[in-house]
């Protein structure tokens, strides 16, 4: 009897623990719009010759100085040129570069700093962490910013930062592109998602699920995730064959990729199978040999190809006398977008210039981009590659 | 119907796998009372040798049935040479220690194997040929079954009902039973327990190395990590189906691979393992010996 109590009380602890696991992803996405009507100062309505200032914020000393003054060198280049060129509306520009070590404590005063020098943008900053503590104050100050390689998704997706941009893809938008893809160019209706159950593969495929919910005609008809390192995968699969799934998704990395992918084909189960920059790695192909064929994986856009972004890269060999750092290509893209923003808006108001970087497209290194309404670029980020012939080629 | 056939049968394959492992663990704590944590690592030992033996057979140029044969023979050969070194240099000083000893030297020679492996190949995964080779089944047929799937399951029944008759009939084996029940009395009556006790971490890591071969040409991979996973699974078949008990092993794997099968099935892959340890754990509450082990009076 008193082994029947105990077994039942574990049995129950169990179904509760089962129980909060599955209902803590149903959170609505809090969304506040922060729609605050903005009086701003008509001050600079008439046309003024004062340089227009611009913030360049990001560690620039310290251990993680690579990251960021490859920015502030495009950011300086590109300015440059354009104030060689007579400027923008008939006024210089002028920077005001400031750095932040990537500490969030130290982001908060470079921020107040910016801010009193009264800046009209900001072109940063770097770590996603400083960048989520500066960012309120710049709200606070009707200060537009946009970070060349903050990728934490909430920065743009809480809808807290109306004032924030990002000219690199956040990590959720390979699910996006994946999903499109899936759906628009394979024509699929019916998909599985399944992830490793780690961070960023089980972050992917929720968010691919609920692209997937919100699509027409689209539904998923399996998710879950599996456990990495177990010994065989075929359960799964047969679950999949099972759910009549005309496509997989798959958030997760490499080794269990091929195992999925080679028991898939040995039950003969040929249906499409799309995965991530995990799975976009020459390991796969290797492991998986033969039943790789086939296999989309979305990875980051060869943008190296560009005609810009060899001309960006050239200006900084010649000044510099070396090839430029991370984000460098993501920074330029930054600047341009700010200056074409105020060049077309021809005011360096809040509310023109976000109008602008919403509702205009502008040719940069990293493609031809715009800004969604939360402040993710359009057009930059991910491709889908397929693995034809042993290697990955990239889809147009 | 034939998804639960299905699932039946990739249970039976994953089970088959965990009892080729199991067997090893049971059999030596049948006989010393060592829980050896580095059998995982024989299971992936032998997983590489046949690789490294299979990737140069075939630059040889020999067809692939003599090569999983060769393969297989030399990784066993070479798997059962480590247990039996293993026993010799990490364990056997240890025998009269303390029991908690020889288990923190498992540990120890785990990592050891492990960081061995790593260091001297790789720590990325490796492609693993299929040695074992697709032969064609009829049309509803080859959806639910596919012929590694046969091998597998094959080969450990005809290797279980082998260890059978050898520990019943021959000598040897009833120098095991002997010297499992009492190792001082076994030594009396002029059983060379020393023997016996090499040769037990001799099959049991045969054993596990065929389970090595057999797998991961199953599923085409390998790396230096894959023993620990599989040899935690083989553990808690084996203390599923009541440790030391060699039928008790086999069984206790069936049961874990079904019901790792039928919750992935039937519920979701995401409770696998809570399914399978929650088993552990009822069983465990009900019959503190598992389900064929028999609970033992301690002498005291």
């Amino acid at each position: 009897m008193r082994k029947l109590l105990s077994f039942l009380l574990v049995a129950v602890a169990a179904v509760f623990i089962m129980t909060a696991c599955s209902q803590q992803s149903e959170e609505p996405a809090q969304e506040e719009t922060t729609q605050e009507t903005t009086q701003e100062e008509t001050q600079e309505a008439e046309a003024s010759t004062e340089p227009i200032k611009i913030g360049v914020a990001g560690p620039h000393s310290g251990d993680l100085a690579s990251y960021g003054i490859p920015t502030a060198n495009a950011v300086k280049l590109y300015v440059d040129e354009i104030n060689s060129n007579g400027g923008v509306n008939g006024r210089q520009i002028e920077l005001v570069v400031e750095d932040d070590v990537c500490k969030p404590e130290v982001a908060a005063n470079t921020a107040a700093k910016l801010v009193s020098e009264e800046v009209v943008a900001v072109v940063g900053h770097i770590c996603s962490g400083a960048t989520k503590a500066a960012l309120g104050m710049y709200k606070d100050a009707q200060i537009p910013v946009m970070s060349p390689s903050a990728t934490n998704p909430a920065l743009t997706k809480s809808g807290d930062y109306p004032n924030f941009f990002r000219t690199i893809a956040p990590d959720d938008s390979q699910a996006r592109l994946q999903v499109d893809f899936a759906l628009d160019k394979l024509g699929l209706k019916k998909l599985a998602v399944i992830h490793d159950k780690g961070d960023y593969g089980k972050g992917l495929a929720e968010f691919a699920k609920s692209f997937i919910e919100q699509a027409e005609g689209a539904e998923v008809v399996l998710y879950e995730g599996v456990t990495p390192g177990a010994v065989d995968y075929s359960a799964v699969v047969q679950k999949v064959k099972q759910s009549e799934a005309d496509g997989v998704i798959f958030g997760g990395y490499h080794p269990e990729a091929s195992k999925i992918v080679t028991v898939m084909k040995k039950k003969k189960l040929e249906i499409p199978f799309i995965s991530d920059d995990g799975v976009k790695d020459e390991t796969f192909i290797k492991v998986a040999g033969d039943f790789a064929e086939g296999v989309y994986a979305t990875g980051p856009k060869d943008v190296e190809s560009n005609p810009l972004s060899q001309k960006a890269i050239n200006a900084h060999v010649e000044k510099y006398g070396e090839k430029p750092g991370a984000f460098y290509l993501n920074g330029y893209s930054a600047i341009i977008a700010f200056i074409n923003a105020i060049d077309v808006a021809d005011s360096t108001e809040y509310d023109a210039i976000v109008n602008a970087l919403t509702t205009e497209y502008v040719e940069t290194p990293v493609g031809n981009i715009s800004f969604d309404k939360k402040g993710d670029a359009i057009g930059v980020g991910f491709s889908v590659y397929q693995v034809q012939n042993g290697e990955y080629v990239e889809l147009q | 119907m034939e998804y639960f056939i299905e699932l039946f049968l990739g249970g039976l394959t994953r089970g088959s796998i965990y009892a080729l492992i199991a067997l090893g663990y049971t059999m030596v704590y049948g006989i010393i009372q060592l829980i050896n944590f580095a059998h995982g690592e024989i299971y992936m030992i032998g997983a590489f040798t046949a690789l490294i033996v299979a990737s140069v057979l075939t630059i040889l140029g020999l067809n692939g049935i003599a090569i999983l044969i060769l393969a297989g023979i030399i990784a066993v050969i070479y798997s059962a040479a480590y247990g039996f070194t293993m026993e010799k240099i990490a364990y056997r000083p240890l025998r009269s220690a303390p029991r908690l000893s020889p288990l923190i030297s498992a540990i120890g020679m785990s990592i050891f194997l492990q960081n061995y492996v790593l260091l001297a190949q790789t720590s990325d995964f490796l492609p693993f040929p299929a040695l074992i080779p697709e032969f064609g089944f009829m049309e509803p047929v080859s959806h639910i079954v596919s012929s590694a799937e046969l091998v597998i399951i094959l080969t450990t029944a005809s290797v279980m009902v082998l260890l059978t008759l050898f520990i019943k009939y021959t000598r040897m084996g009833k120098a095991m039973r002997a010297t499992s029940q009492d190792k001082k009395m076994a030594r009396l009556i002029g059983i060379d327990v020393d023997k016996v006790i090499s040769l037990t971490f001799i099959i049991g890591s045969s054993l596990a190395a065929l389970g090595g071969v057999l797998i991961a040409s199953h599923i085409g991979q390998i790396n230096f990590y894959i023993g620990f996973i599989a040899g935690i699974k083989a553990f808690t078949a084996a203390v599923l189906g009541g440790i030391g008990s060699i039928p008790g092993a086999v069984l206790g794997a069936l049961i874990l691979g079904w019901t790792e099968s039928f919750a992935t099935g039937y519920v979701s892959s995401d409770y696998e393992d809570v399914f399978a340890f929650s088993l552990l754990v009822f069983i465990l509450i009900f019959r503190p010996a598992g389900i064929l082990g028999k609970s033992e009076t301690q002498k005291v």
